[in-house]
């Protein structure tokens, strides 16, 4: 499963799912019916209205081996919330067919570990990042310290430890927007950690968090990107991911006095 | 009381307070890390103590006879209330029997719940807090922030200024040439409150547990002024939540270390004191128990949210809570605040008729902290999820389904409306997601004029930044945007026969371009 939010506006981070899983030899498919796993209407308790959304995501899977979502939230909401909305509906095959669903949806890099168990991916990536286990794959979904032990792996990556890192980014679904302000001030204290380090990127397994992570780098103009993992595993020697480097301090006063006149 | 995301406004813009806040929070978040650390079944443990109060939750109504019946065998008179008012009645009834125009308090959440001073005051009956950190926010007017550090918000300078201020007025001034070290605050205050208990005829406390089988009931308090309440004076009044029964006395052992770990970070808290109704010549001659249940059997008939009435009040919720730690406690507008308050109290008040109260279950990130900490294991973000859907059920503007809690639609239920539309489906998701897409090819093509423009790419995909949209909400007044990409994932896996054609693809946008 790819996730809404990876499919409408970071279309980069499916492109490199699917060339580091088929470098690593997996059948890859995407199969066109899947759309949401319903956790921005669950979370914020519009229940029906996550019912279609759950309905299609069972559809949409049936019959597949493995489920791959990289997303830890997404992952956590198909284990730990398909359930209560299939309940709602109060349809037993489709309770039916989300408890089938379950174990077989696995998180990307529970995925790597455990079913396939590879530690190195192959990938290549020499830049310094600094990582940010986000709190439902920490907390939800436990997957400790596998985003670590890949990206200690990969050719030319240095991994900075972020301080605080177990603390919320402040993102939250729609908490970012009914608590905006509160949001804002949990984000820029991870952002602060994060330039703290002086990695090139903050690096994160749920795009959703570093958009929020990476709209405030972006106002701050602080010169540090954000990364979705999926795009380091996939970047090798010959297909390397881009980093662009940071506008220097001469390009950002000449963009500033450009904004001014 | 402003909705939570108002309220939480006041803290956000001060950063004195928040400096506060996070140095206390944190300081205590450490110590009890540490010494949870020390004990290796503390899983274990933790799931004893929730197992524990289930199986006494699911026989509540047994207990509470059993607790009854020793409580009055051994000489305590035992008074139901059903709310708040009837149990602010019976104080006041036992006050007044003895011309008692004033008590002494032991730190209760329970008489906090129920505006007990409040109440007194009105009955022209002046209730003391002998708690210091209740003491100082009782002398500052103000409410308490925190379960367990109700002055959390407050530092030592400023404790200073109201001891100096309103100590006179309320029985010993505190002496005119105090400093703020903390040695000569504690003992002003303890000057002050000597006084208040030599000269009181009626204490009132709450009980952390009450031990069904020997009619028992325990508090436990680090600072000894409990104590003195519970033993000085003539007479005492109990006001206990129907919650804090246990059945048996060994279940006493499970709680009494689950519980001073994970309030205050001591293995063991400094003062426990147990009273058992009467004994005489020794301790208060007359007891009360007062048993209120306030709202907690609509808890107890709340299938998820029942397991809020395993919480044993410790705050370690709230001292790792990262909304707590930057809003307080005030923000919340009750008298539990953080993640447990977030949850008890829409509980206990009933959710879709008060706006602040429908409020506070949407004032978490659901970052699950709560949960990892919780000595109980109650699961605060799976409650918090349930009582929100209970507030969006209760707006619905369905068919006959109006009444108490309608509205018209928020932008909210209208984006939920549409997004249920769209995301339930693959197809319609891809027509969406072109839409977006053909945003993101137009937005590229006026890149230049675009305030972050290609340069902000601190964003996923390392694509350009959207600075200040108009109808961007809160979302854009700190945070950027990225730009919409121009292309979906799912438009590239149709045109490139799931990315096999990648290569082709890209040498002819590579020359196109050229
Ligand atoms: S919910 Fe749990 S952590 Fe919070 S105060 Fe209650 S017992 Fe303590």
């Amino acid at each position: 499963m790819l996730t809404c939010i990876n499919d409408a506006m970071f279309p980069e981070t499916g492109k490199a799912v699917v060339r580091l899983l088929r470098r690593l030899g997996v059948d890859v498919e995407f199969p066109p019916g899947q759309s949401c796993c319903g956790q921005p209407m669950t979370n914020t308790g519009y229940l029906d209205e996550a019912v279609p959304a759950v309905r299609a995501f069972a559809s949409a899977f049936e019959g597949y081996d493995a489920v791959v979502v990289p997303s830890g939230s997404c992952a956590g909401s198909v284990r730990h919330q398909h359930g209560l909305v299939a309940r709602r509906a109060g349809d037993p095959a489709l309770q039916d067919a989300v408890r089938r669903l379950a174990p077989r949806t696995h998180e990307l890099t529970e995925f790597l570990l455990d079913v396939l168990e590879v530690e190195d991916v192959g990938a290549s990536f020499p830049h310094s990042v600094t990582y940010h286990p986000t709190c439902h794959s920490l907390r939800l979904l436990g997957v400790g310290d596998r985003p670590a032990r890949l990206l200690r792996h990969v050719r030319g990556l240095r991994l900075l430890e972020l301080p605080a890192a177990e603390e919320c980014c402040g993102f939250g679904g729609t908490f970012a927007v009914k608590n905006a302000e509160t949001s804002v001030a949990m984000g820029t204290d991870k952002v602060r950690h994060a330039v703290g380090t002086g990695a090139e990127v903050l690096v994160a397994s749920d795009n959703s968090c570093l958009m929020h992570l990476g709209g405030l780098l972006s106002r701050e103009r602080a010169g540090m990107r954000v990364m979705h993992l999926a795009e380091i595993l996939a970047s090798t020697e010959d297909q390397p991911a881009s980093v662009l480097t940071a506008p220097t301090l001469l390009e950002r006063t000449s963009a500033a006095r450009g904004a001014r006149s | 009381m402003p909705p939570f995301p108002q309220a939480a406004r006041t803290a956000l813009a001060d950063p004195q307070l928040r400096a506060n806040l996070r140095h206390a929070t944190h300081t205590i978040r450490d110590k009890r890390a540490a010494v949870v650390a020390e004990v290796d079944e503390w899983e274990a443990l933790r799931r004893k103590g929730a197992g524990i109060k289930d199986d006494m939750l699911a026989h509540l109504d047994e207990h509470l006879v059993r607790l009854e019946e020793q409580l009055t065998a051994r000489g305590a008179v035992v008074h139901w209330a059903r709310d708040a008012a009837e149990a602010c009645a019976i104080v006041a009834q036992v006050a007044r029997d003895h011309r008692a125009d004033e008590v002494v308090k032991v730190k209760s959440m329970a008489t906090a719940e129920i505006g007990l001073n409040e109440a007194l005051a009105q009955e022209g009956i002046a209730a003391w807090e002998t708690d210091l950190a209740e003491l100082i926010v009782q002398l500052g007017d103000d409410l308490p922030s925190h379960i367990l550090v109700p002055a959390i918000h407050r530092n030592r300078a400023e404790i200073r200024r109201i001891f100096l201020d309103r100590m006179a007025a309320a029985g010993r001034p505190a002496p005119a040439d105090l400093t703020d070290e903390p040695r000569e605050l504690a003992a002003a205050a303890r000057l002050h409150l000597r006084e208040k208990f030599l000269r009181a005829t009626v204490a009132v406390s709450g009980a952390n547990f009450a031990v069904a089988e020997t009619g028992t009931l325990v508090v436990v308090e680090s600072e000894g002024n409990g104590r003195m309440c519970l033993t000085l004076p003539e007479v005492l009044v109990s006001v206990v939540g129907i919650e804090k029964v246990l059945p048996t006395t060994a279940d006493l052992d499970t709680f009494l270390r689950l519980l001073p770990r994970s309030s205050t970070g001591e293995r063991m808290n400094p003062y426990t004191s147990m009273w058992t109704g009467v004994t005489p010549g020794d301790g208060p001659q007359e007891v009360h128990v007062v048993l209120l249940d306030n709202g907690r059997t609509d808890v107890l008939a709340d299938e998820v949210g029942r397991q809020a009435l395993r919480c044993i009040r410790c705050s370690a919720c709230l001292n790792v809570c990262p909304v707590y730690e930057r809003t307080g406690g005030h923000a919340y507008g009750s008298v539990y605040p953080g993640p447990i308050g977030a949850i008890l109290t829409p509980m206990l008040k009933g959710v879709g008729h008060d706006e602040q109260v429908d409020s506070l279950p949407y004032a978490s990130s659901l970052c699950g902290r709560c949960y990892e900490v919780c000595p109980v294991m109650i699961d605060i973000p799976e409650v918090l999820v349930h009582l929100r859907s209970q507030v969006v059920d209760a707006h619905r503007d369905t068919v006959g389904g109006g009444g108490l809690g309608w509205r018209p639609p928020t932008p909210l239920d209208l984006a939920m409306r549409g997004a249920a539309l769209v995301l339930g489906d693959g197809r319609r998701m891809a027509w969406a997601a072109r839409g977006t897409a053909l945003a993101g090819r137009v937005l590229g093509a006026t890149r230049g004029r675009l305030g972050g423009g290609a340069r902000g790419r601190a964003l996923p995909g390392g694509r350009g930044a959207l600075g200040r949209v108009p109808g961007g909400g809160g979302w854009t007044d700190a945070r950027d945007l990225p730009a919409p990409p121009t292309d979906t994932f799912r438009a590239w896996w149709t045109r490139t026969h799931g990315g096999r054609d990648e290569a082709t693809t890209t040498r002819t946008a590579q020359e196109e371009r050229r």
